[in-house]
């Protein structure tokens, strides 16, 4: 007798008692559950929440395991910085090193470990006293959370932020699949808006800067984002942008691999092409607006827009969190638009408002997380004129076809 | 022989709980998000709401008789106009700090839907006496929700009640400082606000199925 036969028979000892969906959650998240559909007809799919959950983790890890190489990576490099030396990033030679991932491990370990403990725990209490199966949805959100948060966050500050957008942004509309808003994204804005000193600026993106603020050991660890913000330019070239070897949150730097994570979420159909592409148009369109500004010459610079509006198009695509809330936010199918039409129009909208926050509010150089949560909530209306849209060109048809 | 009949007594307890203005007529919500960051601020705004409805009511129910019903409205904005300008003054004069913090607020509770409400669904029908304790009891409900909220606004995003630092002093690290603790910038947000409400009426109509509309 097998430990799924063993599990199968404490199910039936459990049943019907308080502590049964917190029993089955353990159960189902190791295996099929016996139990079989009783009644009417019911479609067969492999694709269930479970796996869907598993492809977008898949997607992740390589993000994280780059988050914590840099975590590190961008600890001693700064410490180098604040002694004169300047490094120059070499993946193999001061990347992937031992100290790297021990630093790193502890740094942003630590993160995960409370997003899924909190945020699994909200998820038990609310099954158990609802009476209703605990479900897969914290999963991914448990991993989004710590790749959204600077390293240096504290704990209990993002305990506090997972209850919360555990509860406020999911449990009070019914739970997984119920929700209007990303819970991931409810979290990061909760931490924004709550502890904004530890959510921006220049001492937060790099482990241990924080610590050592007005000594002479000061280290700073600005992003490339804040530095244009300050129309300051940055000494971080192509390569090192693209492939992540710069400041930021945990899992946004490296949009090589987002890239890779994109396409092979698009390859699963786990995320949806239309919105990532849009998205990317909306992005670029923006870009190309406001450097059709500066070449035009309207705005001078001495102006506080300056810097963000002179960065080309393309750059924008590949600094801070727009690439990383472009494919593992936005495509979330639950907060999303639901119409094929509505989601050109969403991952549109998406992009054009990440720049444009970006850029117009210089306190907010992420604007990518509050554009999603914005359309979070318009896209329920998107998907209304959709569809009275397709409403209204069949009636036109039907009309024809009586007149 | 109580003080008050059983019915007199329902006037003035219902509104605390399940006839809750806020809560659960969902009336007055404008006011109790944009005042409430302060406890003090929000026990003021419920003191003013408590005299302007408790008078206005009664005002209203002694002349319920000669208004004539096509320009009642006109005549109860006056009353509550009237009574606004004096809690108004009143503040300006005796407290002026905090009818800065109040700022426009004090006179908007004229556009209070809550004191429009009661003189429209209550005063205008009932006797003196009643009107006086559904303007204490509706008030009062009122200021519960304020006061529930302007506590946990204030404690959690300053850190104080009434202006006493209870969770010790931020910036010389005293108290729960000392171990990393932070205010909570969000708490002083409106948006918190709204939250904050909506949780309470979460809580109430989870305890009280009968309260949950049916749709």
């Amino acid at each position: 007798m097998g430990l799924k036969e063993k599990l199968h028979g404490i199910k039936e000892d459990f049943k019907g008692k308080k502590m049964a969906p917190a029993f089955n959650a353990l159960h189902t998240f190791l295996y099929t559950p016996n139990e079989t559909t009783h009644n009417g007809s019911h479609i067969r799919a492999v694709d269930d929440l479970k796996r869907t959950m598993n492809t977008v983790i898949m997607a992740l890890i390589p993000v994280l395991i780059w988050g914590i190489f840099n975590a590190g990576y961008q600890h001693y490099a700064a410490v180098d910085a604040a002694n004169g030396i300047i490094r120059e990033a070499s993946l193999f030679g001061n990347f992937f090193t031992w100290d790297n991932l021990a630093m790193g491990a502890i740094t942003v370990l630590p993160l995960v470990i409370v997003s899924y403990l909190v945020g699994l725990g909200v998820e038990f209490i609310f099954a158990v006293i609802k009476g209703h199966e605990v479900e897969e949805g914290y999963l991914v959100t448990g991993m989004l959370v710590p790749l959204i948060v600077p390293v240096d966050i504290p704990l209990w500050m993002l305990a506090v932020a997972v209850v919360f957008g555990v509860v406020i942004g999911k449990e009070v509309f019914g739970g997984t699949g119920m929700n209007i808003l990303n819970p991931a994204l409810t979290i990061r804005a909760f931490l924004f808006f709550a502890y904004p000193t530890w959510m921006s600026g220049d001492k937060v993106w790099v482990h241990g800067a924080k610590d050592v603020v007005g000594t002479p050991d000061a280290i700073s660890g600005e992003t490339i984002l804040g530095a244009y913000a300050q129309n300051s330019s940055v000494v971080y070239d192509f390569a090192d942008k693209f492939f992540g070897f710069i400041p930021g949150s945990v899992g946004e730097t490296s949009t090589f691999l987002i890239i890779l994570g994109g396409l092979f979420l698009m390859f699963t159909k786990i995320a949806s092409w239309r919105i990532i592409f849009s998205a990317i148009v909306g992005a670029a369109v923006m870009g190309l607006i406001f450097n059709g500004v500066v070449d035009q010459g309207w705005i001078s610079e001495g102006s506080k827009f300056y810097g963000l509006m002179n960065t080309p198009f393309w750059e924008h695509l590949i600094i801070g969190g727009i690439a990383f809330g472009i494919v593992y936010m936005a495509t979330d199918p639950v907060s999303g638009a639901q119409t094929n039409t509505g989601k050109y129009w969403y991952g549109f909208l998406i992009g054009f408002f990440s720049i444009m926050i970006r850029v117009f509010n210089p306190a907010y150089p992420e604007g990518v997380f509050l554009a999603i949560l914005l359309m979070n909530v318009f896209a329920p209306t998107i998907d209304h004129y959709v569809v009275q849209a397709n409403v209204k060109k069949r009636m036109k048809r039907l009309k024809l076809k009586t007149a | 022989m109580a003080l008050l009949s059983k019915k007199d007594t329902g006037l003035l307890l219902d509104p605390l709980a399940d006839n809750n203005p806020i809560t659960i007529q969902v009336l007055g919500i404008c006011s109790a998000l944009a005042i409430t960051a302060q406890l003090k601020a929000s026990i003021v705004m419920a003191l003013s709401v408590v005299f302007v409805l408790a008078v206005g009511n009664v005002v209203i129910s002694l002349m319920r008789n000669i208004i004539p019903s096509k320009i009642r409205i006109i005549v109860q904005l006056v009353v509550v106009a009237a009574l606004v300008i004096i809690v108004d003054q009143v503040l300006k004069a005796f407290a002026y700090e905090l009818s800065k913090t109040l700022s426009v607020f004090v006179g908007l509770i004229i556009t209070n839907c809550i004191i429009m409400g009661r003189f429209e669904a209550f005063a205008l029908g009932n006797g003196p006496y009643r009107s006086f304790l559904d303007g204490i009891g509706n008030a009062a409900g009122y200021g519960l929700i304020l006061i529930i909220v302007g506590f946990f606004r204030e404690l959690l995003g300053s850190g104080t009640l009434l202006g006493f630092k209870v969770l010790g002093d931020p910036i010389a690290k005293t108290g729960l400082y000392a171990i990393g603790y932070e205010n909570n910038g969000f708490m002083l947000l409106s948006p918190m606000a709204l939250i904050v409400v909506g949780i309470i009426i979460w809580i109430q109509r989870s305890r009280n199925s009968a309260l949950i509309e049916e749709n």
